[in-house]
Parts: structure tokens; C-alpha cells; sequence
């Protein structure tokens, strides 16, 4: 099903190898640049969080490396596939290797909890719908909504609906979970649930991380903090914050 | 080859995915009921008109398909069932040099007054003149009471004649003898047939050449409007047509029974705005449905743009998600047809009730409406799709 020039896989390469990216937005006097340079780098299994002030570029790296924009300048590498220069339907099959959770939960509002996981499962062309479906119920009871199967997105708390996003990007077997402030719209103590959940599935998975937050509370799940400031990235020692 | 199908089959359907398509639609049922509503609407308005143009088409040549004849001999002034003019009856007689032609039976034709027994007044009514020994009626019904019109002043008249005629049937079902004026002269009713009222007349009724005289005397004794041929069994009607009109002058026209039959129904497309009105009738119908599903579509793609934006960020491709609305197009025709179907049959019943017109659901018009609804809603569902090109999924986080 996937391309074969998508699916070169690196052996035991990074995840993400990003080198030199810059962007712009905007056309002739408009133009601006967010992103100068930034070089980046994650591992299989690596939790890396993304802080910064808003408008400093994090949200636009994101959809840089989720293969969901053109790269303009630089390197973007995932799965050890280049993507400056790659076509369109090239980024739609590497991003079913992607799991992304959004700032919002995104679900399908007329899909129920198990449905909404299936639509991840359903990315898996080699499974019978059984199968699928009995992925799809695990997954969310290895995020603890075993009981809420056949409830609408509508009748789930914002945690819950939250944990039902995890569910369904882990259920498409990403390499590479994107996540984007999931605690934003959280108390502090289920925020603190879905990121430990996050942190102990990708391990699980051997799934590389990504994740941009601005909540001082879950900065310890990383592996590596980084700083992003006026489109340039920095490390943060993880000790110092 | 029967395994390697059920396998095919048992493949699709276990890599099956969600019914997007299908819960999108149903998990928001007013928008569905509201859908439906429209292209059942636009359904049974195409339905209604294209039943009521064929019908009336069709109710034009109920007199004309009950003879019993091959060959038919026409007046070439004759243009339709209300204008029939007469021609010389030994035209009639001519035919009979043919081979072929093993009867004759001379019909006069024409639309007289008929006086309300109960009311007093007066309708015009469709009134065949005939001789009551020759079979020229193929329903059985009507030859055997043929010999009561040898009385003087007996007539036939047709029980499915419009009610304005008066209640003839009931009052000579309870065995009242029912006696009017049909053009000033007396006339007894003897019996009933079953004809059924045709676009020109309301009513018929059937008589002997002789009564028919006495009611038009200013028609002369040897001209008729209607010659109707019996042919040798096995003959072909085209070639004998063609033979009679080498045969005969140029004041008579010879069409087949198929023939007159068209000529009528020509007259009534053509001649008269019928067809279009009823057409036009049938495409508004279709536009409105088209309105209908466009608005419902488009604002369902609208209001899931997110969410179809979501699904591309998770490597749904677009063609996948544009099947989704193409889906849901065809959902909403298959799911608006059937009460358009159901509406349109008893929509139907009705008429024939209340108009006494042979309007039927005929499978070919039952397909053709269901293609035009098909159309409406994959098209409506494609200029929807337009609205999908606007999710970027790169705008979602």
C-alpha cells in the first residue's frame, strides 16, 4: 500500500532529522520569516517538549515536521524520507506514520469513542475489521475509557475526550506522535493523566515524541526540553528550569 | 470461480471501515429529515407530472385500443378523436378487392350533448355509432350486449364516465329505467361497458348506426368517420397498408391500429402544450431537489471541515474523503426515493380515483426518476466536494 520510496527506513536512524530549516510566510514586502535555521534531531522512543512564547514558530516546526506543510528551505527528514521537494500524496503516506493530538481534541463529533479510535485503526490496510475493532477497544482501555465505548464525543469530559485523541493517534501505529498543547484545555490533574499516559504508551511503542506545551506542570515527562524564541530554537538543560 | 468470488467478497468486507458516510448523515436527523424531506418533495413532483403527462397521453386512446381491427381507414381532415371528419362509406367497401381483408365495419364517431338524467343539464359525450352484428370491440363484455342496441333509441353508456353525466350506473343498477336526451332525441340507456373517460371526452357511450342517425341527421346515411379492416390471421398490417393506399384515392388515409393510436397521441404532444407544461413540471421538480441537497451538502461538508481536515492530518487521502460526501449523496437518493415511490403510488391511486385516468407506475418512469434523483444528489454531492479543497489540514493545530 505505502510507496516504496516512502518506506526506506533507516536502520537505526533518527526519527526526525531536521537541518537548516527556515520558513516564511507571506508573499514580497508581507513576507516574514518564523523559522532561521533550526536544526533538530529525535530519536525512536524519545519525549522531547517544545516551550516558547506564542508566535515564536513552535505551532508552524509542527506542521513542518507532521508533513502537513511544503518544507521551503532547509531538511526535513522523517523515517530517513527527505521532505523538501516531496509531492503531496508522498507527505499524506508518511503522515499515517505520524499520530498527531491536537489542541482541541479534533474528534468527529458523530462517531462514538470506539469509532473515532477505529478511524485511526482503519489507517492499518493489512487488518480485517475485526481486528481493527478489537484495537480500537483496546486502545481505549489502555487509556482507561474500557467503560465509555459507545458514548459520543458530546457526552465525555474534555479529559476524557482528550485521552480518546491518544487513543486514536496510537492506534494507527505511529513511529512519530506530534502533540500540540494537549493539556491546554485541561485541570492540572487530568492534564497530568494524559501526559503520563502519552509519555508511557510512546515508550511502550518505541514512538518518538514531540510535544508543544506552555504547562510548567508537565515539563518533567521530557527527555529533552527545548526553547523556541523569534523562529530559532535552543536546548534548555531539563535541570535549570 | 464461485469460491474466489465469495473470497472477494469476504475480502471487502473484512477490510471494511467505519460508515462514515452513513453515521454522518444518520447521528444528525433533522438535517437528514430535512434532506429527505426535499429530495422526497422533488421525487414526487417529478413523479406526479411525468404521471400525469403520460397519463393523459395514455387516456387519450382508451376508445382507440378497444377495436378489433388491423388496418384503420381515416377522413385525411380527421386530426384527432374531437375533430374526426367523415369520408365516403364505400371507400370502406373498396378494401375488401384486398386478399387480406376478411372484414369491415363502418364506426361513426362524433361528440354529441348528453342531458343529465337528474340534473337537466347538458356535457358533451363521446358517442360511436356502429352495426350492432359486426364484433368490433375485443372486450367480450360489450359484444354481447351489442344485440339490445338493434332496439331503436338504445344505447350503451360507460359506467366510468365522469359523475357530471349523472348517476346512470347506480339508477340502472337498482334497476330504474334510465331514459334521456342525447341532442334533443330520446334515448333509453339498455347497459353498461367500462371505457373510461379520454382527454376529449368525459364520457362515452355506444349506439347502433341507425341510432346514430336519428341523432345526427345532418350527417348523410353513407359517410362514417371511422373504417375499421379485420385482416387474414398472419398478415402484415404494413404491407397491407401500403397495398390499400396504392388501392384507394387520396380522399381516405390508411394507418394501422398502431398508427391511430400515435396519431392521437401526436395530436395531444404537439398540438397542445401538455407535454411541455407536464415536462417543465417534472425539470422544476428537479431543480428544486438539486437546491435542496446542494444547500444540505454543502453545509455538512462546511461544518465537518475540521474534522475532514483532521482525517487528511492523520493520512486520510482526499479522494477517501471525497468518497465520503459521494456516499452520503447516494445515501440520501436511495433513502429519499423510497418515500417518493411509496408517496407516488398512492399519490397515483388517487388520481385514478378522483380523474378516473389511467395514471400507473410504470418501471420505466419509476427508473427514470430514480435517475434523476441519483443525478441530483451525486451532482449536488460534487459541487459540494468543491468545499473539501478549502480543509488544510495544515491550519488545525
Amino acid at each position: 500500500m505505502r510507496s516504496p520510496t516512502a518506506i526506506d527506513k533507516p536502520t537505526g536512524g533518527a526519527a526526525i532529522a531536521v537541518r537548516d530549516l527556515s520558513h516564511w510566510y507571506g508573499r514580497g514586502d508581507a513576507r516574514r520569516q518564523v523559522l532561521q535555521d533550526v536544526e533538530l534531531s529525535i530519536d525512536p522512543g524519545e519525549v522531547v517538549l517544545l516551550t516558547g512564547p506564542s508566535g515564536c514558530g513552535k505551532t508552524t516546526l509542527l506542521t513542518l515536521v507532521g508533513a502537513l506543510r511544503q518544507v521551503q528551505a532547509g531538511s526535513v527528514q522523517l523515517f530517513g524520507s527527505e521532505l523538501l521537494g516531496a509531492g503531496r500524496r508522498e507527505r499524506q503516506q508518511l503522515r499515517r506514520r505520524i499520530g498527531m493530538i491536537f489542541q482541541g481534541h479534533n474528534l468527529l463529533r458523530c462517531l462514538t469513542a470506539e469509532q473515532n479510535v477505529q478511524m485511526g485503526a482503519d489507517l492499518l490496510a493489512d487488518l480485517g475489521y475485526r481486528a481493527r475493532r478489537d484495537q480500537a477497544r483496546e486502545w481505549l482501555r489502555a487509556v482507561g475509557l474500557g467503560d465509555h465505548l459507545g458514548k459520543l464525543p458530546h457526552d465525555l469530559s474534555g479529559g476524557q475526550k482528550q485521552r480518546v485523541a491518544i487513543a486514536r493517534a496510537l492506534a494507527a501505529r505511529p513511529e512519530l506522535l506530534l502533540a500540540d498543547e494537549p493539556t491546554a484545555a485541561l485541570d492540572s490533574r487530568s492534564g497530568r493523566e494524559v501526559v503520563d499516559l502519552l509519555r508511557r504508551l510512546a515508550r511502550e511503542q518505541g514512538c518518538a515524541v514531540l510535544m508543544v506545551t506552555h504547562d510548567p506542570r508537565i515539563l518533567d515527562v521530557a527527555d529533552r526540553l527545548l526553547r523556541m524564541e523569534d523562529g530559532r530554537l535552543f536546548d534548555q538543560d531539563p535541570e535549570a528550569r | 470461480m464461485v469460491s474466489r468470488g465469495l473470497q472477494t467478497i469476504a475480502g471487502i468486507w473484512r477490510s471494511r471501515r467505519i460508515p462514515l458516510a452513513w453515521l454522518l448523515l444518520t447521528r444528525q436527523p433533522m438535517r437528514l429529515a430535512v434532506a429527505l424531506a426535499g429530495i422526497a418533495f422533488a421525487g414526487i413532483l417529478m413523479f406526479m407530472q411525468l404521471g400525469f403527462r403520460d397519463g393523459l397521453f395514455e387516456a387519450s386512446v382508451t376508445v382507440h385500443k378497444l377495436f378489433d381491427a388491423d388496418v384503420v381507414l381515416l377522413s385525411p381532415r380527421t386530426t384527432s378523436s374531437i375533430g374526426m371528419a367523415s369520408f365516403p362509406r364505400r371507400r370502406l367497401v373498396q378494401t375488401l378487392a384486398d386478399p387480406d381483408v376478411i372484414g369491415i365495419s363502418p364506426v361513426n364517431w362524433n361528440l354529441l350533448l348528453w342531458r343529465n338524467p337528474e340534473a337537466r343539464t347538458t356535457r358533451s359525450i363521446l358517442t360511436l355509432g356502429f352495426e350492432p352484428d359486426d364484433p368490433i370491440f375485443l372486450d367480450p363484455s360489450i359484444s354481447s350486449q351489442a344485440r339490445l342496441l338493434q332496439n331503436r333509441g338504445w344505447v350503451l353508456f360507460d359506467e366510468r364516465s365522469r359523475p357530471e353525466f349523472g348517476p346512470v350506473a347506480a339508477w340502472l343498477k337498482q334497476g330504474r329505467t334510465v331514459e334521456t336526451e342525447v341532442s334533443g332525441e330520446r334515448i333509453r340507456v339498455a347497459g353498461l361497458v367500462s371505457l373510461g373517460p379520454s382527454f376529449g371526452a368525459d364520457g362515452n357511450m355506444i349506439t347502433s348506426r341507425e341510432t346514430y342517425q336519428r341523432l345526427m341527421p345532418s350527417s348523410p346515411p353513407g359517410s362514417i368517420e371511422l373504417g375499421l379492416i379485420r385482416l387474414r390471421p398472419g398478415a402484415d398490417p404494413d404491407a397491407a397498408v401500403a397495398r390499400l393506399k396504392r388501392l384507394l384515392p387520396g380522399d381516405v388515409r390508411v394507418v394501422t391500429k398502431a398508427g391511430f393510436e400515435e396519431l392521437e397521441k401526436t395530436y395531444w404532444r404537439t398540438s397542445t402544450a401538455i407535454g411541455f407544461i407536464f415536462t417543465l413540471g417534472a425539470g422544476m421538480g428537479f431543480v428544486v431537489g438539486c437546491v435542496i441537497v446542494y444547500q444540505i451538502l454543502y453545509s455538512d461538508v462546511s461544518d465537518h471541515l475540521p474534522e475532514y481536515a483532521t482525517l487528511m492530518a492523520m493520512g486520510y487521502r482526499l479522494p477517501s474523503l471525497l468518497g465520503v460526501v459521494a456516499r452520503e449523496g447516494l445515501l440520501l437518493a436511495v433513502l429519499g426515493y423510497l418515500p417518493a415511490y411509496v408517496a407516488g403510488q398512492g399519490l397515483y391511486a388517487l388520481v385514478r380515483s378522483g380523474t378516473r385516468l389511467p395514471v400507473v407506475m410504470d418501471p420505466q418512469r419509476a427508473l427514470l426518476v430514480f435517475t434523476m434523483i441519483l443525478v441530483m444528489c451525486l451532482g449536488s454531492a460534487g459541487l459540494a466536494m468543491r468545499r473539501l479543497g478549502d480543509a488544510d489540514p495544515a491550519e488545525i493545530f
